[in-house]
């Protein structure tokens, strides 16, 4: 890989000149900017990168409900648990074994004697259907519009009798537009998505900027990615323009996935439903089409979640604040659980699950990776 | 779970819906069905999930090759953007001998 050592989005001379840029606009701005992106991967890379001891003083770069595991329902969990003890073969990604339901997870599901498989991709799940005709398998589909193309390709392409799918699937859109709406918000501009925006295009976003008089810029997960396209979104705030810039064009078109779109709108449709910890969203659910009803799991199967909830209480969940931390309000830290019962080997908030949440990424990284309190 | 993986197109199965893709020195498997635009052997497409979601323009190859290879030799065990790209890597179907490293 000798040809390719040029690491051209992590250049430190690129790096320097992007942020003292950006200190010289926020510096002109003088006063505080507050801008979110939706994206745990972004999250990854500001942490893992220290991007936030880089950036100035009074810019507020916050992590908004980007992370879609951690946006799942506990009702939704329950209801894969029940279906789990009545039964069911449940597949679906890791990220979701250890998200907590009202009493029980799935990997709790699994301690109980249930089958639960944790799979990479919606087609292994399809293959272990094929290879026990006796089983009804269930796939437990979490991700934003990026990972239910593939659910969506996998119902078009043919499934067997005994595969359906139990829907979580989120859409991005519909994260901004909540955050938008929230009434305290000091949020002026938007990162969004890099890979959502490779499959919706990066126009989808225009309707939403000129609604809510606020940029949106799409941006990559490198360092001078982010770097760049916080920047470009400061000027548009400064600017008081409303538009979207696509600051990640070697992925996103202003188009986006056409062939992905249309297999993904033939399978699924938006629905209202349940963001954990933050409201209902309408249009936030992404859910399988009527006609699809026989493959969806919520119709074929009459799932009893009484099973699973109970009268137990877990009082340290009334502790959590993920819902706050993801509608912006709050930072990871100013959890009073934190670092402390709530931990990547113990969750106890979505957060921590997924390693999309960004009380995880805080965790990993370094726990308070914002500095700028430091020097 | 957000992060597209790149990887090399090796061939191309005949009803055109699948792939060999080889991940720096992993071969796997991987659908073709919602890629944006025709592959063919030769060309690095995105993987997410096991499905190609983007065919990545050539002139881009030489730089998304570089970082992801670096993250990869960077990582370290924990490293949640390492996992992350490891499950990506695991998303595709086994081939036979794929997993024996020609890296």
């Amino acid at each position: 890989m000798a040809d390719f050592d040029e690491l051209k989005f992590r250049d430190p001379a690129r790096a320097r000149a992007l942020t003292e840029a950006l200190h010289r606009e926020v510096e002109a701005a003088g006063r505080t900017i507050s801008v979110m992106h939706v994206c745990g991967s972004h999250e990854q890379a500001i942490a893992r990168f220290g991007l936030r001891a880089a950036f100035p003083r009074d810019l507020d770069v916050i992590m908004g409900p980007g992370c879609p595991v951690c946006v799942t329902d506990t009702p939704e969990v329950d209801e894969a648990v029940a279906l789990a003890a009545q039964g069911a073969r449940v597949c679906t990604y890791g990220d979701m074994l250890r998200l907590p339901g009202t009493v029980k997870s799935l990997a709790d599901a699994q301690v109980d004697g249930g089958n639960v498989e944790v799979v990479y991709s919606v087609s292994r799940a399809v293959e272990i259907a094929r290879a026990r005709p006796a089983e009804q398998v269930v796939f437990f589909a979490s991700g934003f519009e990026t990972t239910a193309v593939a659910t969506a390709a996998v119902v078009l392409s043919g499934v067997p009798e005994n595969f359906s799918v139990l829907s979580s699937h989120k859409y991005v859109p519909a994260a901004m537009d909540l955050v938008a709406e929230i009434e305290e918000t000091s949020i002026e501009g938007f990162i969004a998505a890099g890979h959502a925006a490779t499959i919706t295009g990066w126009g989808i976003f225009e309707p939403f900027a000129a609604r809510t008089r606020s940029p949106v810029v799409v941006a990559g997960f490198e360092p001078l990615d982010v770097l760049a396209a916080v920047l470009e979104l400061v000027r548009l705030i400064r600017a008081g323009r409303p538009e979207v810039m696509n600051c990640y064009p070697r992925c996103v078109s202003k188009e986006g996935n056409g062939p992905a779109l249309e297999k993904l709108w033939k399978v699924f449709e938006l629905a209202a439903g349940n963001w954990r910890g933050i409201a209902r969203v309408p249009r936030g659910n992404l859910e399988l089409r009527p006609e699809w009803d026989h493959l969806n799991a919520r119709r074929r199967f009459r799932i009893d979640t009484s099973t699973v909830g109970g009268a137990e209480r877990n009082v340290l969940a009334e502790h959590c604040i993920c819902g706050t931390i993801m509608s912006g309000l709050a930072r990871p830290s100013d959890c009073p659980i934190f670092g402390k019962e709530c931990r990547p080997d113990s969750p106890v908030g979505a957060c921590m699950v997924s390693s999309e949440g960004s009380c995880k990424i805080w965790h990993v990284y370094g726990g308070q990776p914002d500095l700028r309190g430091v020097a | 779970m957000c992060l597209g993986v790149p990887g090399k197109v090796l061939s191309i199965s005949d009803d055109g819906m699948s792939a060999q893709v080889d991940f720096f020195g992993v071969e796997k498997e991987l659908r073709l069905d919602i890629v944006d635009e025709p592959v063919t052997v030769g060309d690095y497409v995105l993987n997410h999930v096991g499905f190609a979601i983007r065919r990545i323009p050539p002139e881009e190859v030489g730089e998304t090759l570089a970082l992801f290879d670096q993250i990869l030799k960077e990582a370290a065990a924990g490293d949640l953007m390492a996992e992350d790209v490891r499950g990506e890597m695991a998303a595709g179907k086994a081939v036979p001998g794929g997993e024996s490293g020609r890296g």
